[in-house]
């Protein structure tokens, strides 16, 4: 029988915000255990949680640029679970009201992703077990961290889909400002929901939630593990059993967590700390004129504007670094195609050398402005520009500086091109003759030997002129 | 006359003309809290109130302006948290924690130089309506110590009429100020809800909780409010509302509204003609009475125990023995360990709220018993706000009962319930209500009356509270030692 994957992906992405969702406390990641909490993050009795108020704006950017309906009505519910990384004993999130709905996010091939939800909420603490005295021990530094968790409707009919959707995501994301999306630091993560069914069946077969995915990679991974092992039991007449399931990254395979029959009920109510909050729609209005041009109209506008081939405005438009980038070098050089070579070109192989994400581009456009230039100038040839960028790349070099300190500057001064030529015209007697005797190929050879001596740094049609003129011809 | 009989304003008062030393004041009031014979107190800080006093003292010194109860001692209900001090709750999960940081109402009484001397017993996690739940022991009514002092704030509420302190600090979530002040003849405001930060009040039901002043007379319940109030950047209900603006506290002029169902059944004859009385009294002085029709008054019980069961259950979860506070010897594993921590550190009446909170919001139930309740508690409010709109206050009972006997109604939970009919009400619709004395039982017990107000109306009521006082002495009795 022929089987359809049916997924639907619920994707947590931690706001880059500077404070902490409900306390003043640093979200900067990577500190040590417990030296970025209060007694707000750590559960202490009697505290309460204030909003910060960058977080409702984050997610309403985020949710104008999936196309959602934004709450105007918005309040917090209680999700109560007892877990040693959750000090409160409950997560402060939104079940009842979540701030953003009913959005979607195109593809391509004309295909759209229905956005069910996209809701806010705190992160919980990190458990670490200490082999060594055999203990677990509790770091409360991402308690209070906000996130926001985007459902989609079940739309993914593939594995391919599924990271088409995540790509452009993150690259929306990136584009606000609102998150990092590192899904090796966690701050972007998907939970699969995955089920099979007969092609041409309405009804959804049942389906089972997968956590543990840390690469776009591995949920691809993930993804086929699950359909054909799906597939499998069905077709050995065994039915699916609707649970959570833990990928293993290192196995390469799925294991089950917790069965539906022992879901834990969270007991959700509203919570009482946080007053409800109404978004006005001036406040909206705001928030709205403030959206950056995003990927796909961005992605458009260079191909009218620029006209750029499409290959590379994907790319570019892709990661907004990228697109910082490129659009920051023509607007100090022009030159929109070669600009966008550069990037398309010596950027990406550094960027691949490196094993570094594009994302994390930090190059500044005026050094890229400022390469292009010299070489438009003149006053470099190819390699040395190549060598100055990718200084400025690898150290931040400034281009121009590095040029001059490197001697990779054409040699402009006539005295010393005339010096160069005319010890060229002694010492390749022969070859004079030859020219002089009408070997034209010979005038070739000349001139190579006159870069050879300017260590190719001299402008070739001025080589040329001079020499003409020495030999009289 | 003995300093602890001054009121905290006329105390205060004496303390800046130089009459009275305020280590003289700390170190009477510290005494009688360590010789206090009604388990009022579950912590005195001798030192940390002579260091208070001796830096008001210093400021006296230097002729620094000082606010009206500077150099006071009052009592904090262990449920407030102070830095550095134990914070049990009176509960045996919180008996040794010690907070590391101060409630905003005890950063505003360290500014405006009130001296605390002792943490005051109360019913474990603010639960319970007798004190007789706390794991610290029972605190004894000093009118008669085989009686209950009510509670919750219990212990604050007996350590102002055993005259240990001059005022208090207590929390109210369904009656907890103000029906200890029915039962020991003090006066308490439970204020509007979000007139007072509840940052550092240990939540027991969070929609419901205020902390509140509890003192001899209205006049320094209002001091101590005024101490306390005003928003907070740390609590999001708190709200911003100039308690300083006067206000028309005259009694002359007002509409007093008698919700006539409430004297129909249920409250003690002596409860009913003493608040009577007090109407009466009122009419006297210039208040036109008005009869109001309250119909809601038996649906407050439940939809009361529906929601600050449900938030309690919630908001006591974090007391699990993983990070602080009691944690079982022995256990198997991560759930077991929860379990038996909870168990053994919870007390029985403390369990019960936890199960009917669990319950009534767990898959399945909760729109029959949480939603329902919800939806209550906006048909009350309602009713209120109507209320209130024919009159500028209501006047009815604290409790329809004074202090019963202690191990009395310990096996009928839902009878010492009861107690609480006419104060939940006030906390469902977030209202200020003002509990004061308006007389005495034919056991010499006190009786006392409640007045709700319009949110934000607290200045009001005890502004009216302040010019009953000033015609009546029920206030002014105390019980004496030799009595």
């Amino acid at each position: 029988m022929q089987y359809e994957t049916v997924i639907g992906l619920e994707t947590h992405v931690e706001l880059s915000t500077k404070s902490k969702i409900f306390c003043g406390c640093s979200t900067a990641f990577g500190g040590e255990p417990n030296t970025q909490c209060c007694p707000i993050c750590t559960g202490m009795p009697g505290v309460l949680p204030v909003l910060n108020e960058k977080v409702v704006e984050y997610t309403v950017k985020a949710g104008m640029a999936l196309n959602c309906e934004i709450s105007r009505y918005n309040r917090f519910d209680r999700k109560n679970y007892f877990y040693p990384d959750l000090p409160k004993a409950y997560q402060i999130s939104q079940l009842y009201l979540p701030i953003c709905q009913d959005g979607s996010l195109e593809i391509g091939g004309g295909k759209s992703i229905g956005i069910r939800e996209i809701h806010m909420e705190e992160d919980a603490g990190k458990l670490v077990h200490d082999a060594f005295s055999d203990a677990s021990l509790a770091d409360y530094n991402r308690c209070g961290v906000p996130l926001i968790e985007i459902v989609t409707q079940p739309d993914f009919r593939s594995g391919e889909e599924v990271i088409e959707y995540l790509t452009r995501l993150k690259s929306i994301l990136e584009y606000l400002g609102v998150s990092d999306c590192k899904m090796q630091e966690g701050s972007m993560r998907a939970d699969v929901n995955l089920s099979v069914r007969p092609v041409g069946q309405e009804a959804y077969g049942v389906r089972t939630e997968m956590k543990n995915m840390n690469s776009f990679k591995a949920i691809a991974r993930a993804i086929e593990y699950e359909a054909k092992r799906q597939i499998e039991l069905l077709e050995s007449g065994k039915q699916v059993v609707q649970e959570t399931r833990r990928w293993d990254e290192n196995k390469d395979a799925s294991f089950a967590m917790r069965s539906k029959e022992n879901a834990q009920d969270y007991r959700y109510f509203p919570e009482p700390d946080i007053p409800p909050l109404e978004l006005s729609e001036a406040y909206l209005a705001d928030i709205r004129e403030s959206l950056p041009e995003l990927p796909a109209a961005k992605k458009a506008r260079y191909r009218s504007e620029y006209g750029l081939p499409e290959y590379d405005t994907d790319i570019i438009t892709g990661t907004a670094a990228l697109a910082r980038l490129f659009e920051g070098t023509v607007a100090l050089c022009g030159k929109p195609k070669e600009v966008s070579n550069w990037i398309m070109g010596d950027l990406l192989r550094l960027v691949k050398n490196a094993d570094m994400d594009a994302s994390d581009v930090e190059l500044e456009p005026q050094k890229l402005a400022d390469v292009i230039g010299l070489l438009a100038d003149g006053k470099v040839n190819r390699s040395a520009a190549r060598e100055a960028f990718e200084a400025a790349f690898q150290t931040g070099a400034d281009p121009k500086r590095y040029v001059e300190e490197n001697g990779l500057l054409i040699v402009t001064d006539t005295g010393a091109l005339e010096t160069a030529v005319e010890e060229v015209l002694a010492e390749n007697q022969k070859i004079v003759q030859d020219y002089l005797g009408g070997k034209e190929k010979a005038f070739g050879a000349l001139v190579g030997n006159c870069m050879k001596k300017l260590r190719g740094k001299a402008d070739p049609a001025a080589v040329n002129r001079l020499l003409h003129e020495k030999l009289g011809k | 006359m003995d300093i602890l009989e001054y009121s905290a304003l006329d105390l205060g008062q004496r303390i800046r003309a130089g009459e009275i030393s305020p280590v003289e004041a700390a170190r009477a009031a510290v005494d009688a809290a360590k010789r206090d014979e009604h388990n009022a107190y579950i912590s005195v800080d001798e030192a940390g109130a002579l260091r208070q006093a001796e830096a008001v003292q210093e400021a006296l010194g230097r002729g620094e302006e000082l606010s009206p109860l500077a150099g006071v001692p009052i009592a904090v209900k262990d449920n407030i948290a102070m830095e550095n001090r134990r914070l049990t709750c009176g509960s045996r999960m919180l008996e040794n924690f010690v907070s590391p940081y101060d409630a905003t109402v005890v950063e505003k009484l360290r500014a405006a130089g009130v001296v605390v001397i002792g943490k005051t017993n109360l019913d474990e996690f603010a639960m319970g309506s007798t004190n007789e739940t706390s794991y610290f022991g029972p605190v004894k009514n000093p009118w008669d110590k085989k009686r209950v002092p009510g509670g919750s704030s219990g212990g604050s509420a007996a350590a102002v009429a055993a005259r240990s302190a001059f005022a208090a600090l207590g929390s109210d979530t369904g009656g907890s100020i103000r029906q200890p002040c029915a039962f020991c003849g003090t006066t308490g405001l439970k204020p509007t809800y979000g007139a007072v930060s509840r940052y550092g009040l240990v939540a027991h039901a969070s929609s419901l909780d205020q902390i509140g002043p509890i003192a001899r007379n209205a006049r320094d319940a209002g001091a101590l409010f005024g101490v306390i109030a005003g928003k907070d950047s740390r609590d999001g209900t708190s709200m911003g509302v100039d308690f300083s603006v006067p206000v028309d506290g005259n009694i002359r002029g007002k509409r007093i509204g008698i919700p006539v169902s409430y004297f129909d059944k249920g409250l003690e004859p002596h409860v009913k003609e003493a608040v009577l009385n007090a109407a009466e009294t009122f009419r006297e002085l210039g208040a036109t009475l008005v009869d109001l029709d309250m119909r809601t008054v038996d649906y407050a019980i439940p939809a009361y125990y529906i929601v600050s069961a449900a938030e309690a259950s919630s908001n006591l979860s974090r007391f699990d023995g993983v990070k602080y506070g009691y944690r079982a010897r022995e256990y198997q594993d991560l759930y077991d360990l929860y379990v038996s921590s909870r168990t053994e550190g919870f007390g029985a009446e403390v369990k019960r709220r936890i199960m009917l909170g669990s319950f009534v919001l767990s898959s399945g139930y909760y729109d029959a018993y949480y939603k329902r309740a919800m939806q209550v508690r906006a048909v009350i409010k309602r009713e209120f706000d109507d209320a209130l709109q024919k009159c500028d206050m209501i006047l009815s009972p604290t409790s329809p009962i004074t202090a019963p006997l202690m191990n009395q109604k310990q096996e009928d939970p839902l009878k010492i319930r009861m107690m609480d009919i006419y104060t939940v009400s006030i906390n469902l619709c977030g209202l200020p209500g003002l509990a004061l004395p308006c007389g005495f039982d034919d056991l010499n017990l006190p009786i006392g009356m409640q007045l709700i107000g319009p949110a934000f109306s607290d200045r009001m009521l005890l502004g009216v509270g302040e010019s009953y006082q000033a015609v009546t002495d029920f206030h002014t009795r105390f019980p004496r030692e030799e009595a």
